[in-house]
């Protein structure tokens, strides 16, 4: 039995100093998200922005004359996967992680990360606590928080175009009803404005044509929805399908140029939040170009969030000197770095600061920025 | 009654929809008694179909209705297509297995057949190009039904009318009946068994197809997930009509569509589908076989 | 030869048609471009060539062997034959159960994450067998006792901070109750009516936790919930996987037994007799509604057990958990396993959960390997992969008899 005990230590220290053999070699960067299931096409474009990054450094030598390597995990946006996921790149030993996209993933894989020590950087996990709580210190992203949306979607609202009565939706899901319940908060504390239906749909339901029915019998003059595109193209058809004269009103989920496709003349007129403009920025065209040449169309949900979360990732490490986690995350805190969606660094939550934040409006089948 | 008649026309039109695709459940159900979990994804399949040829037809310049109906009559084809391969690999070699693993067999059919779509085309939500034309003697009521609307119940009635005259009066139909009635001694009559199977799925599969091609054109989105929602939810028409039993799918589309359009309208759209499986509950309560269901007398 | 080979081109003429348009055509409607991918064409054909060589191979094969089942001599096969043998099965199981405690020592965090996972759904399989596997109530909305289980904790551990050895046998309960509330309204159903009930029961329970927000905090779900605690012990997040690793095995090995001694007992052959034949079965004398609501509340007792130790292991928990995927990927496990059989559903449950872990490798292809490999699995062995054995009485003669009394 001694014997055996013995035999299993020598292993495990072997084993051990496997992986951290191979720590040595490269920069190991996670990218986890949904890559399959009903959620893949939000954790997809995230991926190839990864990988696009990636390339590119590699090609450029690298960072910290080491070459980076990808360990990309499917989660399917499920808590109990998520964990799993988180668990097999920290044991193989990750640097960083990108991910994870949807919120309640994210939140169940942090506590793994942090008790390893490894930075996590989402493009899309938008839930409020997440940084706000202060219970996740290893925790940055590079977008918005709900809250922050959800008070600059009111105050556009009430203040520009002046509405009295609105109807909230959402679509029952993590991200969209965060947003709606913030909204709703916060229109019911301006005291001018009347909430008038605060309901969820069934995302992927056959047709919304009933509660936009409802919607014009409350005679709200705005529809605020959160959600994501798929459900906001749908809402936008029947409701000019129907002849209503109410304005549509959404979040960064909405703000996709799939949205404009899917919608096509129905989208316009609709408002919509998202990064600022990003066409000042000739790294986002970079970007996007990259994207286009590799695969052959426009890229996904999320991508400039991610491409700019990995190169702030990447950049960090480039600076700290090393993949400590002290250094990394001082790095991500103390230097700016200039990415698709601006020059941007992460104050002490973790949000990022430098992302600005515009209201836009769809003209001409296109998203332009209220000024 | 303005409103109520408007959510009673919308519910009608998710009804027809969900009618369509339950008759593709009820139909094979009746004659193999086999869930056919993947009945879903023939209809996504027939919609993503329909979406590539009339993508390939505007983007060489053609329009219109005439690009519609092509677009149909292929996705048709196609979803047919994919129904007899379905039924020859996964279920045929299980015709006398346990009960269940057909069953099982039908769940992995649509994890896979959903995958492979994502694969070999793409995650996103694909917009289907506006074919169906607004009519002009529409407007005047355009905002309580839109001509998307009218083409969905012309469309299903006149389908519905033919199913009905092929199965009633052609030896096809006649066929089938027999077969769903006692296949031994179908086959005992000269029957070939195997070819009418085929063929029930073959049918099912087309009005799948057609329920896809019409719900693409009408909410102008397609992407590979659509198929789930709708299987299911046909799956409880099927069952609340009576499944095995043709005029109750139809019967439990229509009172499924408008439980939920009412539900939504009346009460809550966040328990909508609450309400929608608590109808069914009920009506299975009140009568174990579903509306039209015929109860099965059992023998020891 | 030639036949074959003339079928196996029919076959791959018949893909490659089939697979046209979604694999060779993509349209881009924005850019008004279309894109043909013509060398996929030369791929499925040639693939579909060469597998369906293999496939009228594996039906050949297949053929024979239901040819010899049929001839009348039941015969059983290896594995089944070592599993009677019961010095066997005696060193198979000292063997298993010191692999299962070493497990977390050779292998990493990962393997023990990943292994947690595997044998919850053991034991949700093994629960969820009772209800379908042996009272043959068909259950397509499992996961919701199993939801119950985990809401449980995580609102009992929120509110009221009680710990996880607390709750364990209050999600049980709960998990008990639920299934005899939807066991109630649906006694006089059959087969596949309960099939659709069941479904739509799972579907309520996760629609009611998305939308009571006052009760279940909606779609954001609970976070932080407490690990099990071990005296007040503070773990790091290694030690916590381990610990919780052992008590999954025990409670595996309690599983097991507990749904053994049911099997046997009187009301485990009640549960039989009613799969087999309801009308004889009542008939008999058999309480139909009391055996069928005991099947009912025992299978949920587990899913509601294993329900609380989920979340204390993911320690968040939200809706998206517990989808309709979920119930059939346990429903699979069973039948996979071989409906009935006790070490059938555990190997049913390392397979379906193990495998998708193991295929990452192949990341984007794998739920879709996933979703053939359930279907060959079913063509090829539908009755599971070990098929229940019937439990038979032989009697002994009166030799024995006479020889002891």
């Amino acid at each position: 039995m001694r014997k055996f005990t013995v035999l299993l230590s020598m292993t495990a220290l072997l084993l051990s100093m496997a992986v951290t053999g191979f720590a040595a070699d490269t920069i190991k960067l996670g990218v986890a998200g949904p890559h399959s299931g009903d959620l893949a096409p939000y954790g997809i474009p995230a991926m190839k922005a990864a990988q696009l990054v990636v390339k590119k450094v590699n090609a450029a030598g690298g960072v910290l004359g080491r070459q980076v390597e990808l360990l990309i995990q499917d989660d399917q946006c499920k808590p109990e996967i998520a964990t799993n996921t988180a668990t097999k790149l920290v044991t193989e030993g990750v640097d960083v992680v990108l991910g994870h996209i949807c919120s309640g993933a994210t939140k169940a894989a942090l506590g793994i990360y942090k008790d390893a020590k490894i930075p996590v950087m989402s493009p899309s996990a938008t839930n409020p606590a997440l940084t706000q709580s202060g219970n996740y210190p290893n925790f940055f992203r590079t977008i918005a928080s709900d809250d922050m949306q959800a008070k600059m979607v009111v105050d556009f609202a009430i203040n520009k175009l002046g509405v009295k009565r609105v109807a909230v939706l959402h679509d029952k899901g993590d991200y969209g009803k965060g947003f709606a319940e913030f909204v709703k908060k916060f229109l019911e504390k301006s005291g001018k404005v009347k909430v008038v239906l605060f309901e969820g749909i069934t995302p992927g339901a056959m047709d919304y044509s009933s509660i936009i029915q409802k919607v014009r019998r409350e005679k709200a003059d705005a529809l605020i929805f959160g959600g994501y595109h798929p459900e906001a193209s749908k809402l936008v058809s029947q409701m000019k399908r129907k002849r209503m004269k109410a304005l549509f009103i959404s979040d960064d989920g909405v703000k996709d140029d799939s949205f404009l496709k899917v919608a096509g003349a129905a989208a316009n007129g609709a408002y919509v939040t998202g990064p600022r403009d990003l066409s000042s920025i000739p790294l986002n065209a970079t970007a996007v170009a990259e994207f286009k040449a590799e695969y052959g169309a426009a890229p996904g949900a999320f991508f400039q969030e991610a491409y700019s979360a990995t190169m702030a990732l990447l950049n960090a490490i480039q600076q700290a000197g090393s993949t400590d986690y002290d250094a990394v995350t001082k790095a991500l805190r103390n230097n700016y770095v200039e990415t698709p969606v601006g020059n941007i660094k992460f104050d002490s939550k973790g949000d990022a600061e430098g992302v600005g934040f515009s209201v836009y409006k769809v003209e001409n089948g296109s998203f332009v920025e209220m000024k | 009654m303005d409103y109520f008649l408007e959510l009673f026309l919308s519910g009608l039109t998710r009804g027809s929809i969900y009618a369509l695709i339950a008759l593709g459940y009820t139909m094979v159900y009746g004659i193999i008694q086999l869930i056919n979990f993947a009945h879903g994804e023939i209809y996504m399949i027939g919609a993503f179909v329909a979406l590539i040829v009339a993508g390939v037809c505007t983007i060489y310049g053609f329009t219109g209705v005439s690009v519609l109906i092509i677009a149909g009559i292929v996705a048709v084809i196609y979803a047919s297509a994919y129904g007899y391969t379905l039924e020859k690999i996964a279920y045929r070699p299980l015709r006398n297995a346990p009960r269940l693993s057909p069953l099982i067999s039908a769940i992995g059919m649509s994890i896979f057949l959903q995958n492979y779509v994502l694969l070999a085309q793409t995650p996103d939500f694909l917009p289907f190009p506006h074919l169906i034309p607004e009519f002009e003697f529409m407007e005047p009521i355009a905002d309580i039904v839109g001509s998307a609307e009218l083409v969905i119940w012309v469309t299903t009635l006149v389908t519905m009318i033919l199913l009905t005259l092929l199965i009633k009066k052609t030896k096809i139909g006649k066929a089938m009946r027999a077969t769903q009635q006692d296949m031994s001694m179908a086959r005992l009559v000269g029957i070939n068994v195997d070819r009418i199977i085929s063929l029930t799925f073959v049918i099912g599969s087309a009005l799948a197809a057609i329920g896809g091609v019409l719900v693409a054109s009408y909410i102008g989105q397609v992407n590979f997930y659509i198929g789930f929602l709708a299987g299911v939810k046909a799956f409880t028409a099927a069952v609340l009509g009576g499944i095995g039993s043709i005029p109750g799918a139809v019967l439990g589309g229509l009172v499924l569509g408008w439980t939920e359009s009412f539900a939504a309208g009346y009460i809550s759209s966040d328990y909508e589908d609450v309400f929608a499986f608590g109808l069914l509950v009920l009506i299975l309560i009140l009568r174990p076989a579903g509306i039209l269901g015929k109860a099965r007398k059992q023998k020891v | 030869m030639l036949k074959d080979f003339r079928q196996s081109i029919l076959v791959s003429i018949w893909f490659v048609f089939l697979t046209f348009p979604l694999m060779v055509v993509r349209v881009n409607t924005t850019e008004q471009l279309v894109e043909w991918r013509w060398m996929n064409l030369v791929w499925v054909a040639i693939g579909s060539f060469i597998l369906s060589y293999l496939w009228r191979y594996m039906m050949a094969r297949q053929q024979a062997r239901e040819k010899v089942a049929d001839s009348g001599i039941e015969k059983q096969s290896k594995v089944q034959l070592l599993l009677e043998d019961m010095s066997f099965r005696y060193k198979a199981m000292a063997v298993l159960l010191v692999f299962a405690l070493i497990f977390p020592l050779v292998f990493d965090t990962y393997q023990s994450t990943i292994m947690i996972s595997a044998l919850i759904y053991v034991v949700l399989g093994l629960g969820l067998n009772i209800t379908v596997g042996l009272a043959g109530l068909l259950d397509l909305g499992y996961v919701a006792f199993f939801a119950v289980g985990a809401y449980a904790y995580a609102l009992l551990n929120y509110h009221f901070g009680l710990g996880f050895w607390t709750v364990l046998p209050v999600g049980g309960i709960l998990g008990c109750l639920f299934g005899v509330i939807l066991g109630f309204p649906i006694l006089r159903l059959r087969g596949d009516y309960l099939a659709i009930v069941t479904l739509g029961f799972g579907m309520i329970v996760k629609i009611v936790l998305e939308n009571w927000d006052d009760f279940s905090f909606g779609p954001s779900g609970i976070a932080n919930i407490d690990r099990p605690g071990l005296f007040g012990i503070d773990m790091n997040i290694n030690g916590s996987t381990t610990y919780i690793y052992y008590i999954m095995v025990a409670m595996v090995i309690f599983t097991i037994f507990v749904t053994m001694r049911l099997r046997n007992s009187r009301i485990g052959r009640a549960w039989i007799a009613l799969r087999e034949d309801e009308i004889a079965c009542v008939a008999m004398g058999i309480d139909m509604a009391r055996t069928k609501l005991s099947a009912y509340a025992l299978g949920a007792f587990w899913a509601g057990m294993v329900g609380v130790l989920f979340a204390a292991k993911t320690t968040f928990i939200n809706p998206a958990s517990f989808t309709f995927m979920e119930s059939a990927i346990i429903l699979s496990i069973v039948v996979l396993g071989g409906m009935g059989s006790i070490l059938g559903v555990i190997l049913g449950a390392f397979i379906l959960i193990l495998l998708p872990e193991y295929l990452r490798a192949f990341s984007e292809y794998r739920m879709l390997a996933f979703g053939a490999a359930m279907v060959l699995m079913m063509i090829f062995r539908p009755q599971g992969i070990i098929s229940n054995i019937r439990q038979k009485y032989e009697y002994k003669g009166l030799k024995e008899e006479t020889d002891n009394g």
